[in-house]
Order: C-alpha cells, then structure tokens, then sequence
C-alpha cells in the first residue's frame, strides 16, 4: 500500500524539508517505520523507545483519529493519508 | 467536587432578562444588527454575554480586541506579564508606547477606547489551580489563549470540572490548532494530547520563533467561535480539530471524539484541579537532581583562571544567530545524542541554553552516557546578560 504521512514544518526539518513523504506499508505503524528508516532522526519524535505512541502527537488517518481505530495496527489503504499532529502551546 | 457543573451558556434567556442596548449602542451595532443571525436579541445576548481571557498576548490581542469590538458585555482578563519589545511583532494590543507597562493597564485602555461599553475585569495574576475554579465560574465561554502546556492542562480542567466551554487555539511558528473543547458532550483537550510533552522537547515561541500573523489568524478563529457560542449559532469547532499551515495556507479540519479513558470528560476520575507544573514534569525540571549547575559568575570565574572548559550553546539556529556567548560552539539540543562524539570526557563541559531548561536536558543526555564533569549555565544566556554581557540582545 502506498499512502502518504503529513508532517508539520516542525518535523519536517528532520525529513529533508518535505511535509509530505511517501510510505508504503499495510498499517499505519508499518508506514511510519518506513518513513523512519529513511529518516532516523524523525523516530524519536514519533514514538517512544518501545515503538508505542506518545500521548502528545496524536495521528490521523485521514480525518480519523487511530487511537479509535485500532492505534498503530490501523490498516491503511492505497491513498491513504496520515496526518501526524504534534501538540504545541504557544499563544 | 463530585459532579460536573452545567455550561452556563443559557440561550433560553427571555428577551425581556436581555440588557437594553442604548441609543448608541444600536448605531455602534447597527451591522451585526442587520445579520438575521445576530439582529437585536443577538446583540443583547453579546451584551449579557461573560468571556475569560487567558493571557493578553499573542492569541489574546486580537481576541480581546474583536470580542470587545463586537459587544461582549463581560470581558476578563487574566495575565501577569509586561509589555517587552519582542511582544510587539504580534502582540497588536499593545503599542510601542506601552513597553514596560503592565499588560493588563495597556490592554485597558486599548480595549476601553475600542468599546467603552465593555465591563472589563483584570486579574494580575498567574492562573494556578487555587484561583482557576473560583475565576471560571464567574464566566461563561474561556478562551485559552496561554503559551505554555502546564496552564493549558489547567485552563482545560478546570473548564470540564464547571462546564465552560474552552476554546482552544495553539500556535508555533507558521502552524496553529484551534477547537472547542469541553462542550456538554465533546471531547477536551486531554483527548487529543493525553499528556504534556516532556520538558524542552517542543520549543515554545519564544525558544522557536513565530509568524506574527499567525496569532491573528488563530485568534480571530477563536474569537469567531467564542460569539458563535454566546449567539448559539452555527457550528462550532466542538468535536473538530482545524490545522492552519500559514507557510502552504492549507486548512485541514480532522475529527475530534471524546476519550472514553479521558480522566477528565471520560471517566471523570479527574475530581480536582491538580498540580499542573508537576503534571508537566517542570518541578524535576526546575529542581535539576543530578544536573549540576554553574552561576554566570562562577563561569567567569573559571574562565579567568583559564581552566580548558568547552562552552556548548545548545539553542534552535535562529537564537544562535541572534547572539551567542563567546568562545561557544553550537550543539542543538535536538542533536546533542548524534554529536556525543564532540564531547570530550576530560574537560569541563558547560551547556547553556535561553533559560536552563535544555541546557539540563542536554547534560542528562550527556550524564546518561558516562560524562561526569557536565555542568549546566544557570539562568541561561538571558541570566548571563544580565550578569555579564549586557550587549547580547534580549529575546
């Protein structure tokens, strides 16, 4: 499956500038590992030692929040979008 | 408390409980007046409407501008902060003039000449969990528009503890989130970030810099949302979460549903207000075990006596640009882990960041990894200039 992992301008400086890569995968986890291995210095900022999510970046496939859908085991479809939203506080 | 309080937006208000609206009144509305939407019972309700703002800076200028503009009756404020130069790129309630003054006398009279209708109420104060409760129940819409995660945690709580809605609207660099939360049955803020993020990870605006218009985008969405909820009209952002990328201009709208594990608005385990600093992990933090840390004098000190210390700025790029300690090199903290290898073990290491929080998260990484002789600049480069080197600038 080939889909496409949105990140925000904060991460995507650790991506090579690009705020949209594409990942292949049959879940949501598979694709962020992929997106991973071709940049390292991204995964420490989307999950935690032991691979599980943290509580302060949430993700979105499509307009869906995974954690209702089965978190990291969400399978993807061809097209698929994941939308990785990072918490930020300033005002 | 042993029950949720419930929202005070009463929209079943009888017409004749609405305040008058004077003659000048009528004319100062007169546009809103001709929306069907809004019309003269709108208006009322605008007028008899209470809405607390928190924090008077980025996201609170335009808020406290338009809602007041617009005809809030009620309008707190609450912030502790001065007008500081830096404010001034987006920060369009105050003006150059008010440099120095409180925040809250400049917001006075800015807001007051905008609409002398408006009863404002200040409070010079921080928000902390000893004051929220009493404070948001005197409102009836919150808006948060802070600029750190332990009183957004706190804004949070205590609107689901009384039944206020909060809206939400966040802001870093070129991108910003906003919502309702904490509406009767939508999701709150701890459902979308069950927790803060460890300390230093995500810069604020202050360490990251942020587009100045940015809080104008994102406050005057609040804003629009704070009147649709006081008018009752509409859609609200209530179980939504918008994204605004300034930098591409793409809105993106993702589903928001309450958590049914939310301690707050799901089992609502979350009885009290709790200690939000400590929640954030600032306390261990602040209190540094483990991190020694080195004085601006003492730094100096060892400096003089010529002792071979190799000085590390651990800063985003833009801050080093802006002005840096001399004799530094630079080593973001983000890649202090990659970099291990350009630390020598047998010379002093002192680390320095704007205040002294990712100085320590930085000589953690390095105390993780064997290094014993790691120090920590107390008070950061704004500590030093102070103390030392008044030319830096201030940021």
């Amino acid at each position: 499956m080939s889909i496409t992992v949105h990140l925000p301008t904060m991460l995507a400086r650790l991506a090579g500038d690009t705020n949209a890569l594409e990942a292949s995968g049959d879940t949501v986890g598979e694709a962020l590992t992929d997106v991973i291995a071709r940049f390292p210095a991204l995964g420490p900022r989307l999950r935690d030692d032991a691979g599980k999510p943290y509580g302060f970046v949430t993700f979105y496939l499509n307009d869906e929040d995974i954690r209702f859908h089965g978190g990291f085991e969400a399978p993807i479809a061809d097209g698929d979008e994941v939308i990785v939203v990072p918490t930020v506080a300033g005002g | 408390m042993t029950a949720t309080e419930t929202t005070s937006v009463d929209h079943t208000h009888r017409l004749a409980e609405l305040p008058e609206l004077s003659t000048e009144e009528l004319q100062r509305y007169s546009r809103h007046l001709l929306l069907p939407e809004v019309g003269l019972e709108g208006q009322r309700r605008l007028k008899a409407g209470r809405v607390l703002l928190v924090g008077a800076g980025g996201l609170g200028s335009p808020l406290g501008l338009y809602l007041a503009a617009a005809g809030v009756g009620h309008v707190g404020l609450v912030d502790f902060d001065v007008v500081d130069v830096t404010n001034l790129q987006r920060q369009v309630l105050h003006g150059t003039r008010d440099v120095g003054r409180s925040k809250l006398d400049s917001a006075r009279d800015r807001l007051l000449d905008i609409n002398p209708h408006v009863d404002l109420e200040t409070y010079d104060t921080r928000l902390t969990s000893d004051n929220a409760l009493e404070i948001v129940r005197e409102y009836d819409v919150v808006v948060d528009g802070t600029d750190n995660f332990p009183t957004r945690y706190l804004v949070n709580d205590a609107c689901v503890l009384t039944g206020r809605p909060n809206v939400y609207g966040s802001i870093f660099r070129f991108e910003g989130q906003a919502s309702v939360f904490a509406t009767a049955d939508g999701p709150c803020y701890r459902c979308l970030f069950r927790e803060p993020p460890p300390p230093g990870l995500v810069p604020s605006c202050a360490e990251g810099g942020v587009l100045g218009v940015l809080p104008g985008l994102i406050g005057t969405i609040q804003a629009t949302e704070t009147l649709k909820i006081l008018l009752g009209i509409g859609t609200t952002l209530a179980g939504r979460l918008l994204l605004v990328d300034a930098l591409r201009m793409q809105f993106r709208t993702l589903k928001l549903q309450r958590d049914p594990a939310c301690p707050a608005c799901g089992t609502r385990t979350l009885r009290e207000l709790i200690d939000y600093e400590d929640f954030c992990g600032l306390r261990a933090v602040h209190s540094g075990p483990g991190v020694p840390e080195v004085t601006p004098a003492e730094l100096v000190a060892w400096r003089a006596r010529g002792d071979a210390i190799d000085l590390v700025d651990v800063r985003e790029p833009g801050e080093w640009a802006l002005g840096h300690l001399s004799g530094a090199r630079h080593v973001p903290l983000g890649t202090v882990s990659s970099a291990l290898g350009t630390f020598a073990r047998d010379r002093t290491t002192v680390l320095y960041c704007k205040g002294g929080t990712r100085s320590a998260q930085a000589a953690r990484i390095l105390q993780d990894d064997g290094f014993t002789n790691v120090w920590s600049l107390t008070g950061g480069i704004l500590r030093w200039r102070t103390e030392v080197d008044p030319t830096l600038p201030n940021y």
